[in-house]
């Protein structure tokens, strides 16, 4: 069997140590987490976590019941069997000699990126969109020299029905 | 009602019908035994937290019910920890009240601060630090609530010192409900139905009982159903007791230390039927040649439990007794019947297997193990409720004592724990004062928490303590004799106390035999105790426990003799 990317969406409530309970879990039996973010919902008694992770099938299985079984954990969705939106957003520092700064500037147009703090010598970069797409940027601005990147992990939902 | 957080947390307990309390006070647990003191629950003084926890696991499973602890903050939390993962490897409904320091001291590394919380949250079916007097009696509702309800579990519910000293407004509140855990009882009827056309055109069917059948009080439907359908019953460690173990149709257990005829059964069968049980390593052997024949059914409360191990052919997630009721009431409305010929074959096979190797050892001059719990099981009926240490001394009671009833075999099963039996048989006889309770033990695991004899004998609990003394710790000395050369590498635990001379320092009475022909006088007299017996029984060094199955091997590779 495969090891296949899965986005998991899960509503928890919001009480203290919850994410410790996930992540023990994920540590405790073996199971990876690639990303990991969680904020309150509108509901504050209720947080949103999105976590990437690797399986197969059958580690996908217990993953989801294992999940489930967790008394603080309201839903779980893999939505990697849905149709699904994913964002994850990335604050990339980035050396800007005079020789490369306009051909930033056309990265962050192709990217569609913000640029969010100048310096003599460094930019600091906003861009959102798919892990890929991140992933993308930062090979090419590989090269020029990044100082420090920060990126938040995904954050996913479903696609509403049209 | 304006009462004290320890107030409401006793008031509580009486609401859930509480009668006992095993535990150790301690200087952040002040306030609540104070309390406790004050109501017509009785506690159980142990001599270490871990007793503590034993004893309450022995006491919810002999009285079929929540048991319940109290301790201290830091070391006293610490000590739980052992009888908590015991009891959350084994499904044991358990509320532990670990004391805390007080709210304004968390975090500061204060004396006797741990974050028992962060330590037991993989070894708890769920735990609280109660951080508001507001908070408190939800949170203790619900720790009962989730320790009983679904797959039962070990709850963990720390109060910091404040918390049981501040008061607020108190009123009972109905069963709590959450949004967020609602354990499935009632099965499916479309998996009842094709586990039903499987049952059907099976011609060598197995059924393999977990302790999933004695939690849920599923063994009158599971007997029902065994014999409707001629099935035989293999059991595990944990589901002895669950089918009778004198009844015609019983395999004994299977696994590593299973029966000849239980292992071969499962590997021949067409179809296998396990009820309560989680597809253990000690059970399945290497897993991709475990049953290869089989088409399998599982039933189990929790869902996790299916397809963790092996695949199944149809899941069942639901409570043991209710689906098996179900499927009886199914076989009888389709008026099921078995098609003999093929059930006479089956069965036929099945008692040449138990013919051709029984269990059996030799008795020679000195005393054997399996015969002090041969003696055993024949001088008490096989009414006794009979708690095992951990290694050898467990794998013979297992093999050896014969459980017609549920709720009387009571071992530390998943995680192994040695130090367990005494401890659980000192629970179990606070639980049933009129029963016969023995602990079959080894002289390494009774070791582990003899501590204990002082509450036995403080409360004037006649437990009867049966040690099987190979003055090894024999289950690791049998591994090194079969697979390191023989090296006994820190197993020889020769330099040991004086087992009658300990019984009598404590107060109770202590006996020994040394030769074979003193093995029924001893045990007769040691049973016959009014109160607290140890009866050391000086058994054949290095005999090991046949059959075994190596650890990752198919369990057809069985060695079954010395």
């Amino acid at each position: 069997m495969t090891e296949e990317k899965h986005t998991i969406s899960l509503l928890v409530e919001n009480t203290p140590g919850v994410l410790s309970r996930i992540a023990g879990l994920f540590s405790g039996r073996g199971f990876n987490i690639e990303s990991i973010c969680a904020a309150p919902t509108m509901d504050r008694l209720v947080t949103r976590i999105t976590l990437v992770t690797r399986g197969d099938e059958s580690i996908m299985e217990q993953i989801n019941k294992q999940l489930n079984k967790l008394v603080n954990v309201i839903k779980v969705q893999d939505l990697t069997e849905t149709d699904f939106v994913e964002r994850e957003m990335a604050l990339v520092k980035v050396k800007a000699e005079a020789k490369n700064r306009a051909e930033i500037l056309r990265l962050v147009d192709i990217f569609r990126c913000k640029v969010v703090d100048v310096t003599p010598t460094h930019y600091t970069l906003e861009v959102t969109g798919t892990a890929e797409k991140l992933t993308a940027l930062l090979d090419l601005l590989k090269s020029m020299g990044i100082k420090e990147i920060a990126r938040t992990g995904s954050i996913a939902m479903t696609r509403e029905k049209k | 009602m304006e009462l004290t957080g320890a107030k409401i947390i006793m008031e509580i307990l009486k609401e859930e019908g509480v009668d006992t309390v095993f535990g150790i006070t301690g200087g952040a647990a002040i306030e609540m035994y104070d309390e406790l003191a004050k109501t017509d629950i009785r506690h159980i003084m142990v001599r270490h937290e871990q007793g503590a926890v034993h004893a309450a696991d022995g006491y919810a499973r002999a009285k079929k019910d929540v048991g319940v602890c109290m301790v201290t903050s830091g070391p006293g939390a610490t000590n739980t920890v052992s009888g908590i993962a015991s009891a959350y490897m084994d499904s044991i409904p358990l509320v532990v009240f670990t004391a805390q320091v007080p709210t304004s001291l968390i975090g500061n590394d204060a004396f006797q601060e741990v974050d028992i919380v962060g330590i037991t949250r993989p070894c708890t079916k769920h735990n609280y630090l109660v951080r508001s007097i507001e908070d408190l009696a939800r949170t203790v509702k619900e720790a009962f609530y989730i320790a009983r309800s679904g797959r039962p579990g070990p709850v963990l519910v720390d109060i910091p010192k404040d918390i049981s000293q501040t008061t607020t407004n108190y009123k009972p509140s109905p069963r709590p409900s959450l949004k967020s855990y609602n354990p499935t009882y009632r099965p499916n009827i479309r998996q009842l139905r094709w586990a039903m056309g499987l049952i059907k055109e099976a011609r060598k069917p197995v059924i393999f009982a977990g302790g999933g059948v004695i939690l849920s009080g599923a063994s009158r439907e599971l007997t029902k159903f065994a014999k409707r359908l001629k099935a035989p019953v293999a059991g595990t460690l944990m589901g002895l007791g669950a089918f009778p173990g004198t009844d015609k149709l019983w395999l004994g257990m299977l696994g590593m230390h299973g029966t000849y005829r239980a292992n071969m059964s499962v590997q021949s069968c067409d179809l296998l039927i396990g009820v309560g049980v989680r597809f253990d390593d000690r059970v399945t052997g290497k897993l991709g040649t475990f049953a290869p024949y089989a088409k399998i059914i599982h039933i189990d409360i929790d869902p996790t439990s299916i397809r963790k191990n092996i695949p199944v052919t149809v899941p069942i997630v639901g409570d043991c007794k209710i689906s098996l009721a179900e499927l009886n009431r199914l076989m009888t409305k389709e008026s099921f019947t078995v098609d003999k010929k093929s059930s006479k074959l089956w069965l036929d096979q099945i008692e040449e297997w138990k013919k051709t190797m029984p269990l059996s050892y030799d008795q020679r001059k000195t005393i054997k193990p399996q015969h002090v719990v041969e003696k055993l099981y024949e001088l008490t009926n096989g009414n006794a409720i009979i708690t095992t240490e951990v290694g050898q001394n467990q794998m013979w009671a297992a093999q050896y004592y014969h459980f017609d009833q549920p709720n009387c075999f009571i071992t530390s099963g998943g995680l192994g724990c040695m130090g367990f039996g005494f401890p659980a048989a000192i629970g179990a006889q606070v639980a049933c004062p009129d029963k016969l309770v023995v602990d079959i033990a080894g002289d390494g695991s009774i070791q582990m928490n003899i501590q204990e004899l002082a509450t036995a004998m403080q409360y004037k609990l006649p437990v009867k303590i049966v040690i099987l003394n190979n003055r090894y710790l024999g289950m690791v000395r049998q591994w090194q004799e079969l697979f390191y050369d023989k090296r006994y590498a820190s197993t020889d635990i020769a330099h040991a106390p004086d087992f009658v001379k300990l019984a009598e320092s404590y107060g109770g009475v202590g006996m020994r035999a040394t030769r074979p022909e003193e093995v029924e006088p001893v045990l007769k007299e040691g049973l016959n105790t009014p109160g607290l017996a140890i009866m050391d029984f000086l058994v054949e060094r290095e005999e090991s426990v046949y059959p075994m199955v190596p650890a990752g091997a198919p369990i057809t590779d069985m060695l079954l003799v010395n």
